[in-house]
């Protein structure tokens, strides 16, 4: 039975008319067009459909919009702010933090969820929150280190980060 | 894509009212919370419900009240981060945090609730799997079929029990309140089960679970622990769940409950009673899990092999122990530290 529902998905009110059954997920990629949220396993092991829902993150493909109504929806399309990239963003992208890429929308969320809440993270805070973010690439690493990067430079130390990263990257001998 | 099958969703904005549509829709009605547990389900078609009741909207389901004088409640639609996180719970209460925390991934704790894990559906190799998984195998009697496929002359379903919370709430003595069209009734959460991969649970269709009560704390000291093959997130192949009243250095009163060996919590009665009267001397600590062990009979329906859970719930039970007792538990699972 259709629904004629309202959301707020990236700062903006959105209409759309979808069954009620249909996930948050598949009224995002296929009902609006923002083919950003990626599907992996549908039902809430991997983690690659996070969205942010209030700046919490959680996983789509197990939330229906009619239960959303009235909380801010946030996708990996509302991310870079006024056209600027977010520097979570910035930092994945120049650190190669991708390797295919089909986890990162749902990691950036859930990063981003992180840093709102703990603006300096250790590693073992990072690897927490990311817990539920499966990369099927296994490319760890460097996704841990974008997200400290990020943090650096979100915290004005942009400086630092430069000579920091490469420090601690030497100290860890690739063990992790 | 698996989707969900067709429903009607109705949004209640009490508990009565939820209470009311679940009665008037029979058999077709089910509730749905976090929907975590629910909706993998239904995307496999273990459950096509016709009409899901929605009870996130409710205020009364929401929060976490009381003391660790009074007690504490919390309410069935109290996420699992909210559980772990809560101040109050983590001093007074925090094998519950740490059962709460253990529970998944940061994601599925965000979205699903106390009161979903508290009744969360068993789980099998056989059966959680997709439609075309389980028709290729000729399905069983959890559903669609008519035989256990883990031990084909059983004539009951031997899914497991793979609540985190339960064993802890257990092992504390908690109650949980459920509602339903003839009134309210206040229940120990022991009484909430039954050993039925099915049939689960004693409350009734048309019940309701609304809270959870944790007792006054008076003396109570509680542990978690968790056997599973990834410190990330995992069901539990193996849950412990110890709360122990201690009166200076003797141990008044002990409930030892093991999570994931049978299709409900098991208690290990023999085992806790051996503890009553005593002091938590290692070798004490030694005996009683070598006791506990026994009601542990884990079968070959989830992950890793059922005689390593065997062996693994008396080093479980000997370090849940170890840690109340303030003695060295050599290292923590992946996934477990001393601080949650």
């Amino acid at each position: 039975m259709p629904e004629f529902l309202t959301l707020r998905v990236n700062g903006e009110p959105v209409q759309v008319i979808a069954p009620v059954h249909k996930t948050l997920l598949e009224v995002l990629r296929e009902d609006l067009g923002l083919t950003g949220t990626k599907h992996g396993c549908e039902l809430g092991e991997c983690g690659t459909c996070t969205v942010l829902v209030d700046g919490e993150p959680v996983l789509s493909c197990l939330v229906l919009p009619v239960e959303c109504q009235g909380q801010e929806i946030l996708t990996v399309e509302g991310l870079a702010a006024s056209g600027r990239l977010h520097p979570l963003q910035q930092a994945f992208a120049e650190l190669g933090a991708a390797q295919c890429g089909y986890c990162i929308p749902g990691i950036l969320l859930t990063s981003k969820a992180l840093l709102d809440a703990s603006p300096q993270p250790t590693r073992d805070e990072i690897r927490e929150a990311l817990a539920g973010n499966l990369c099927r690439c296994t490319g760890y690493t460097k996704i841990l280190e974008a997200v400290e990067l990020a943090a650096l430079r979100m915290a004005g130390e942009e400086r630092a980060a430069a000579g920091g990263l490469g420090a601690r990257a030497a100290g860890q001998g690739g063990g992790r | 894509m698996m989707r969900l099958p067709p429903f009607r969703y109705l949004a209640p904005r009490s508990v009565a009212e939820a209470v009311r549509q679940l009665a008037d829709h029979g058999p077709d009605a089910m509730v749905v919370a976090g929907g975590t547990d629910l909706y993998p389900n239904m995307k496999r078609r273990q459950f096509e419900p016709r009409v899901l009741v929605g009870l996130r909207g409710i205020r009364e389901l929401a929060g976490i009240r009381g003391s660790a004088r009074q007690g504490m409640v919390l309410a069935a639609g109290a996420t699992l981060t909210q559980v772990s996180n809560h101040p109050e719970v983590l001093r007074h209460y925090p094998a519950v945090a740490r059962a709460a925390d253990l529970v998944s991934t940061p994601q599925l704790r965000n979205m699903g609730t106390i009161g979903g894990n508290v009744c969360v559906d068993t789980r099998c190799n056989y059966y959680n799997q997709s439609y075309a998984w389980r028709k290729a195998i000729g399905f069983c009697m959890k559903k669609d079929g008519d035989i256990c496929l883990v031990a084909p002359g059983s004539d009951r379903c031997l899914a497991i029990s793979s609540s985190d919370t339960a064993p802890v709430l257990w092992s504390l003595g908690a109650s949980v309140r459920l509602v339903g069209p003839k009134g309210e009734r206040v229940i120990p959460i022991s009484a909430l089960y039954q050993d039925d991969g099915i049939q689960y649970l004693t409350k009734a269709a048309d019940e309701i679970l609304t809270e959870i009560v944790l007792p006054p704390v008076d003396g109570l000291r509680a542990t978690y622990w968790k056997l599973r093959r990834r410190g990330s997130f995992d069901f539990p192949v193996l849950g412990v769940g110890v709360a122990l009243r201690m009166e200076g250095e003797v141990c008044r009163e002990a409930r030892i409950v093991l999570g994931a060996v049978a299709s409900q919590p098991r208690e290990a009665a023999d085992a806790g009673r051996l503890l009553v009267g005593e002091r938590l001397t290692p070798e004490l600590i030694d005996r009683v899990a070598e006791a506990a062990a026994k009601p542990s009979k884990p079968l070959d329906n989830t992950d890793l092999v059922y005689h390593y859970r065997k062996r693994m719930t008396r080093v479980y039970v000997a370090r849940a122990l170890r840690e109340l007792a303030g003695l060295p538990v050599g290292e923590f699972p992946l996934g477990m530290t001393a601080r949650n």
